[in-house]
């Protein structure tokens, strides 16, 4: 009877132990086939050149086309999504009613919960149209567009983590800028949000990682060239969206341009492992402070 | 106006200013759902759900992506619920506080933060090339369980938190083995709890498509998949495909096929969310 | 030759194959336990500085002493409890009718259904009244529909709940009233018929009818069962037991006849202690 107790511990720690081996997994496929591709492709041209065309007959292999597509994207998206999902936290913890916050919070949570490729189409079909309207040179496809919607994906993200990070900052604070008079206003950017920044820079470095890897709204809405520009009117590609493209065609396995997807899924691994190495660790660093 | 006048108004304006973006956001939510329906509602009948995908957008249906979801729903939830529950249990009642635990928690929170397209390479790398599965449904559905795992994994953990410890302590004191405590009472308790947690990760995975066309998922499959090894679509991966067609029959299309995905993303979540409530309250 | 056993929480071994028995005396009389020279440390810190002590069968002991002084703890280590506690570490010997219970050969699972325990504050499972008291039996194996009902009325009965539960035994046990429930609780140790009773501040969460309620049951049950009760009111430990153990700061101060303690103490702690001087 013992036995089946030690085999059923043992059943569970392989469980467990999946979860390393994945991790494993990902790493290996990612360097086994990159280091085969930079055999081929050098490290420098590929961290240097702006322009990534390996599809083509004049094959470049400029990482920075994909990166810069990848950041404009994410940070168009941060730009829509900080403001109004820190807003909505500061108006959440320190202006609405209690019952406001129970029933409001769920709907947040449900931006999050839409599949993406319902944003992208959502991108594509109605917030390009309706931004042409205003612009009227914006490109079918472009980076604001895409930006805006992922933006608006990951509102709750912010609002919903700087929102804890509020709530967890001790009510003595709160009472003592009150007690001096200050308005909710002032309270909350001179007292409430600095000493929560720690949870609130947590929350938007998570989100950054978010966009980061976020795929199909901008496969959809943002297009297939992969330009080293800043400008959000015209079409650019990102890392993600490369990947879906080369995985929708006939690149036959071993060849360059197959590879050329794991050389980018592993520049991409390594952003938004860094990005949530630094926010765990920020998290940890500043957990203490107030426990 | 003097200072005090001018905080005040400050104070107000930003307080209308947090209501707008607070309903901002469920706002947009309307609209886009709203637009959605708007165009597809026509489209929806019981030839769209029955018909398989075509060339012309007027007779293209979502049949083949439907069957292709339920298959790969059906086989994830074979690999990703004992992994997944398992992987739960060992952690919150075998694993004793050491390095090795420790190292295991980080690593499923990193997990968790990776993009979901990088799983879809692991996928392509070890399921579809080295263990040669292809780009079949098996291939999908192993992939998207290590997706989910973390989900679900947490959602375990949690679960069994909440069981009291005085709870365990009377099953121990009875003359009952861990495992029996576990299977007994542990378990039985934490139930909503994983519950909640496996259906909210079944509606991530549902909505899931970049993975998935890594792994080869195809756009066009006019064939109902016979078998585990057969390519497949699923419904994602037909609006994506429809979404990138210049046909305005095809927008249509693919208005439906939102339609159809986000009412089962939204009856998920919200069986979940009941669930979750129907747990919650047991505990107290 | 009286080896000290240091046993550590991680070095607990149980092999069925050859795991010992409690030996029973007869067939339904309390165990005699002999502690000897005891001493258990948390990490580093010692809770119980060297213990000796005899428990004669069919009696009821009572431990008293002022929150911390190490009575839980030393009630725990009849049933092992103290194991899953992390950096538990015990030295010396506690024989339960001659059989060292920390030998590294003794299966616990076992021991647990030889000695039973009812908490402070009653945990009966979320399932039904009868799921709760037939949960040990089934554990063991025992899937007899038969054999179970009997089982279950009897320990209801020898709980005193029976009349009370009898017409609806799949209502939820959570819906019973606090009193009820550590009834409840006490049935549910009866039905696996341990020779041992460990209760530890059974009435403490309880309102005085119950209390008394309960006090006259574990009077009833000192007829079969050797009773060990943890208390903090005195008065309950005067009125139902037959000796008292007084503890202070991980000792044993004194140990005696109730009656002994509580009209005539010999150490100066112990009266201070029940005159109410401190504690």
């Amino acid at each position: 009877m013992k036995y089946k107790e030690k085999l059923i511990e043992i059943s569970l720690k392989f469980c467990a132990s999946i979860t390393i081996f994945t991790t494993i997994g990902i790493i290996a496929v990612l360097l086994f086939e990159s280091i085969s591709f930079f055999r081929e492709v050098s490290i420098f041209e590929f961290l240097t050149d702006t322009q990534w065309t390996p599809l083509f007959t004049e094959k470049h292999f400029g990482i920075l086309a994909l990166v810069s597509g990848t950041f404009l994207t994410a940070a168009i998206a941060i730009a829509v999504a900080l403001p109004i999902g820190l807003s909505i936290a500061i108006y959440l913890n320190m202006y609405a009613p209690k019952s406001f916050r129970k029933t409001l919070k769920p709907f947040l949570e449900i931006l999050a919960a839409i599949p993406t490729v319902v944003y992208g189409f959502f991108a594509l079909t109605i917030v390009t149209p309706f931004l042409q309207t205003i612009y009227p040179d914006l490109e079918t496809f472009n980076s604001l567009s895409a930006g805006v919607v992922m933006g608006i994906m990951i509102i709750p993200f912010i609002s919903s983590l700087s929102e804890d990070a509020l709530y967890a900052v001790p009510k003595s604070l709160k009472l003592a800028a009150f007690g001096m008079g200050s308005t909710r206003f002032q309270t909350a950017f001179k007292v409430m949000v600095p000493a929560a920044s720690s949870g609130i820079i947590v929350s938007v470095i998570l989100a950054i990682s978010r966009a980061i890897g976020e795929t199909m709204i901008v496969a959809i809405a943002a297009g297939q060239q992969p330009q080293f520009t800043l400008d959000p009117t015209v079409p650019v590609q990102t890392i993600t969206s490369y990947i879906v493209q080369v995985s929708s065609g006939d690149a036959p396995q071993g060849s360059l341009e197959y590879k050329t997807i794991f050389a980018a899924g592993l520049t991409l691994f390594l952003f938004t492992f860094t990005l949530n190495s630094i926010s765990f660790w920020i998290k940890k660093k500043y957990q203490e402070k107030y426990e | 106006m003097n200072n005090f006048r001018k905080n005040k108004l400050i104070d107000h304006g930003f307080k209308i200013m947090g209501m707008l973006f607070t309903f901002l956001g469920i706002l947009i939510l309307i609209i886009l759902i709203y637009n959605i329906v708007r165009v597809g509602y026509t489209r929806i009948n019981w030839t769209f759900l029955t018909s398989l995908p075509s060339r012309k957008p007027e007779s293209a249906g979502i049949y083949t992506a439907i069957i292709g979801t339920l298959d790969l729903m059906l086989l994830t939830v074979l690999f990703a619920i004992p992994v997944g529950v398992g992987a739960g249990i060992y952690l919150e009642e075998y694993a004793k506080k050491s390095r090795l635990s420790s190292l295991l928690e980080i690593n499923i929170s990193n997990l968790a933060g990776v993009p979901s397209i990088i799983y879809g390479l692991l996928g392509l790398g070890i399921f579809v090339r080295f263990f040669n599965f292809g780009g079949s449904i098996l291939s999908g559905s192993l992939t998207l369980s290590l997706l989910i795992l973390p989900i679900i994994i947490v959602a375990t953990r949690e679960a069994i938190k909440a069981v009291p410890h005085s709870l365990k302590e009377a099953s121990f004191a009875l003359g009952a083995s861990k495992w029996q405590t576990i299977k007994d009472v542990v378990l039985p308790s934490s139930f909503g709890g994983i519950l909640t947690g496996i259906i909210l990760s079944l509606s991530r995975a549902i909505g899931e498509t970049a993975p998935l066309i890594v792994v080869g998922a195809m756009a066009y499959v006019p064939f109902v998949p016979q078998s585990i090894f057969d390519t497949f679509s699923v419904l994602p991966m037909q609006i994506f495909n429809w979404t990138t067609r210049p046909q305005q029959g095809f927008a249509i299309a693919a208005s439906g096929a939102i339609i159809v995905l986000l009412l089962i993303t939204f009856i998920m979540n919200g069986i979940a969310v009941y669930f979750r409530n129907r747990w919650q309250k047991k505990l107290q | 030759m009286a080896k000290e056993t240091a046993i550590t929480m991680t070095k607990i071994k149980e092999k069925n194959s050859d795991s010992e028995k409690i030996k029973d005396t007869s067939s339904k009389d309390g165990a005699k336990i002999v502690i000897k020279d005891v001493k258990v440390w948390y990490d580093d810190f010692m809770a119980i500085k060297g213990i000796d002590m005899n428990i004669k069968p069919n009696t009821v002991t009572a431990f008293i002493g002022p929150s911390g002084c190490g009575k839980s703890t030393f009630l725990r280590l009849f049933n092992r409890m103290n194991d899953y506690v992390d950096g538990f570490k015990m030295e010396g010997k506690i024989k339960l009718n001659g059989t060292n219970i920390y030998k590294d050969k003794i299966n616990v699972e076992e021991l647990r259904k030889e000695v039973g325990m009812v908490f402070q504050k009653p945990n009966p499972f979320p399932k039904s009244i009868f799921e709760n008291v037939a949960y040990g039996l089934k554990i063991q194996g025992i899937k007899d529909k038969k054999i179970l009902n009997e089982r279950v009325e009897k320990a209801l009965k020898q709980a005193d709940l029976w009349t009370e539960v009898k017409d609806d035994l799949k209502k939820s046990a959570l819906a019973l009233s606090g009193g009820q429930q550590q009834r409840l609780c006490i049935a549910r140790t009866l039905a696996v018929e341990p020779s041992i009773l460990l209760m530890d501040e059974p009435t403490s969460a309880l309102d005085p009818i119950s209390t008394s309620k309960i006090e006259d049951l574990i009077f009833e049950l000192k007829e079969k069962y050797t009773i060990i009760i943890v208390t903090h009111n005195m008065q309950q430990a005067s009125r139902i037991s037959d000796y008292t153990a007084f503890f202070y700061l991980g000792e044993l101060i004194e140990f005696n006849k109730t009656k002994a303690i509580f009209t005539n103490p010999e150490k100066k702690q112990t009266e201070n202690y029940i005159t109410g001087r401190f504690g």
